[in-house]
């Protein structure tokens, strides 16, 4: 039970990273990005190419973020003029590419046999008995690190410019912000987290293939989102522990309902995590959280939250 | 020495007490500053085109704005709010030459002009809905540490002291148009006219050099239109340029010290109010038909 329900936090532990990087990219900044599971894979995939090359887990990990920062910049890049239907279509069609690029540039990637063994950082030193719960105390020391950043970068006045830019683009324009720098930023930003989760998913796992990278990725990041309030990285959290308990819970349905087949376990699962999110989006659809907002009796400078 | 929110509704004082260095344009010697600007138009546009498909909104404007409060009225689809849009970067012109300040602009984004010191408001207000009424001004302080990732990481000081002084200066600007008691609300749950004032007060954030109005009395209440008047009449004193369009001639007459009539894309006439609207020619474009 302890195995289970540590391996059931590292998940959440991904999601919430996962969840962080879109809402800095969408729930700041407007960018609606669908190829978020193909950012994951190319995070997954770079730490672990080099980890099987001998470079060490921490180096790796450095190399995924930035290669995956990288990659968003890129693509950000490229999409400049596009804006939410068509950027998601883009970013949606890049994903894809990716998982085909995954699965047939064997000679890199391992093509749909993946890639096994993974080495994992310091299980030398932690040795396999302790690992699982090393790596989830990892993974929230990671995950404290990247939600002080990005709480930092949402309640400066960068944020601010971030929402703006998502409100009105033009309007942002003509009080001299630069649009597409903004929006190559908080692209190259949301990728860096991804390109995290991607090497500790890696990692954990300790193998990888292209199906591990697929929509439904995406698709839970954004529940996480929606649940949790577009824009808040506090309800953020919230909102993927939420997702996970809905979408692990749901596994004992079976045990609820024992006259139920398998299959028909499995579709009513759907339901419900289905029926959970409409309700959400009915009666609270600002989410559980609201985005950060200074103001005029804060005093300035004071951290968000004091 | 001036704090930044006294020096607030004087742009130059304003400029020089946030350190701008702005400007790519030749600063002149004390003293020299009224010569070089008698000189060089605020605002110049020659032969200005913009053309969709075979409409042709704008054709072949040339317009000197050399008057600190410019108004520009004409009829509905003149193209006046075309002329706006091109004249701030918004769209780009099909022909034609933009000068501000002696400089080719044409080619420069929106955010650039803003820097240089020209802005502008939109016809239907286009306040910023999530942020606060507050955050709305300190989005437009130019030049903010904290809108850099370096800096926000690297210069947390510096950061804390621009966001309090920008706090102080967006206090003045608020208060000026009576919105200070609404700063912490949405600025998307203002009436129709104090979203008029937010982006007047917005503008001025930015410490500009020509505001482009464009019917900024479009909604206003009478008690808010007397402080959008005074308010404006208060930043031309101090040497803000203004280029206002506006339906209501009222506000126009009691404003304008210059005024241009458009029609059909290009500009009928221009002088003092009182000559203009004596002009035949104006009323026809107006009314459609001779008096």
């Amino acid at each position: 039970m302890m195995g289970y329900l540590v391996a059931i936090l590292t998940f959440v532990s991904l999601a919430v990273l996962l969840g962080l990087a879109l809402n800095i990219q969408w729930g700041q900044a407007g960018m609606i990005n669908f190829g978020l599971a193909g950012f994951y894979g190319i995070g997954a995939y770079t730490a672990a190419i080099l980890a099987k090359h001998g470079v060490d887990g921490f180096t790796a990990t450095a190399a995924a973020i930035a290669v995956t920062a990288a990659f968003s910049a890129g693509v950000s890049l490229a999409t400049l003029r596009l804006r939410e239907d068509y950027l998601a279509i883009t970013t949606l069609a890049f994903s894809e590419a990716v998982r085909l690029v995954l699965m047939n540039e064997v000679w890199l990637t391992g093509g749909t046999d993946g890639i096994r063994d993974i080495p994992r950082p310091l299980v030398g030193v932690i040795g396999g008995e302790h690992y699982e719960v090393a790596f989830l105390v990892a993974c929230l020391a990671l995950i404290a690190i990247v939600y002080g950043l990005l709480e930092r970068i949402v309640s400066a006045p960068f944020g601010r410019a971030l929402r703006a830019v998502r409100d009105d683009d033009v309007v942002a324009a003509t009080l001299g912000k630069d649009v597409l720098a903004l929006r190559v930023k908080a692209f190259a930003v949301g990728g860096a987290v991804i390109g995290l989760a991607g090497a500790l998913h890696a990692f954990y796992f300790t193998y990888i293939d292209p199906g591990e990278f697929a929509g439904f990725v995406t698709v839970y990041a954004f529940m996480s989102v929606i649940v949790g309030g577009k824009g808040s990285n506090r309800g953020l959290m919230a909102g993927a522990v939420t997702v996970m308990i809905l979408l692990e819970g749901t596994r004992f349905l079976k045990d609820v309902v024992p006259v139920l087949s398998a299959q028909q376990v499995a579709s009513l699962r759907l339901m419900l995590i289905g029926v959970g999110l409409i309700a959400m989006l009915i009666y609270r659809p600002q989410g559980l959280s609201s985005e950060y907002r200074l103001s005029a009796r804060q005093p300035a400078g004071a951290e968000p939250g004091s | 020495m001036r704090s930044v929110a006294n020096t607030m509704w004087d742009p130059v004082a304003f400029r020089a007490a946030e350190g701008d260095s702005r400007d790519e344009l030749p600063v002149p010697a004390p003293g020299a500053a009224s010569r070089a600007r008698s000189n060089v138009p605020l605002l110049e546009t020659r032969n200005l085109a913009k053309r969709y498909g075979g409409l042709e909104a704008v054709a072949g404007v040339d317009l000197v704005l050399s008057h600190p409060i410019t108004g520009l009225i004409g009829p509905n689809g003149a193209g006046k709010t075309t002329l706006l849009n091109i004249v701030s970067g918004v769209e780009r012109a099909s022909a034609g030459e933009v000068r501000f300040r002696g400089r080719a602009i044409g080619a420069l984004p929106p955010h650039r002009l803003a820097a240089l010191g020209l802005v502008r408001t939109f016809q239907i207000s286009r306040e910023l809905n999530s942020l606060t009424v507050l955050e709305n001004l300190l989005l437009a302080r130019p030049h903010q540490a904290g809108e850099s990732l370096f800096g926000l990481f690297a210069r947390p000081g510096r950061v804390r002291r621009e966001e309090a002084a920008a706090i102080e200066t967006a206090r003045a600007a608020l208060q000026r148009v009576n919105l200070w008691r609404l700063a912490d609300a949405p600025a998307g749950s203002l009436s129709g006219g104090q979203k008029k004032l937010l982006e007047l007060a917005r503008a001025v954030m930015l410490a500009p050099r020509l505001i482009l109005l464009d019917e900024p009395a479009a909604g206003v209440a009478p008690a808010m239109e007397e402080i959008l008047i005074d308010t404006i009449r208060g930043l031309a004193a101090d040497g803000v340029g203004f280029l206002i369009i506006e339906h209501d001639l009222e506000i126009i007459a009691a404003l304008c010290d210059h005024v241009c009539v458009m029609a059909a894309g290009q500009i009928l006439t221009e002088g003092s109010f009182a000559e203009v609207t004596a002009d035949a020619r104006v009323v026809e474009a107006y009314l459609g038909l001779k008096p």
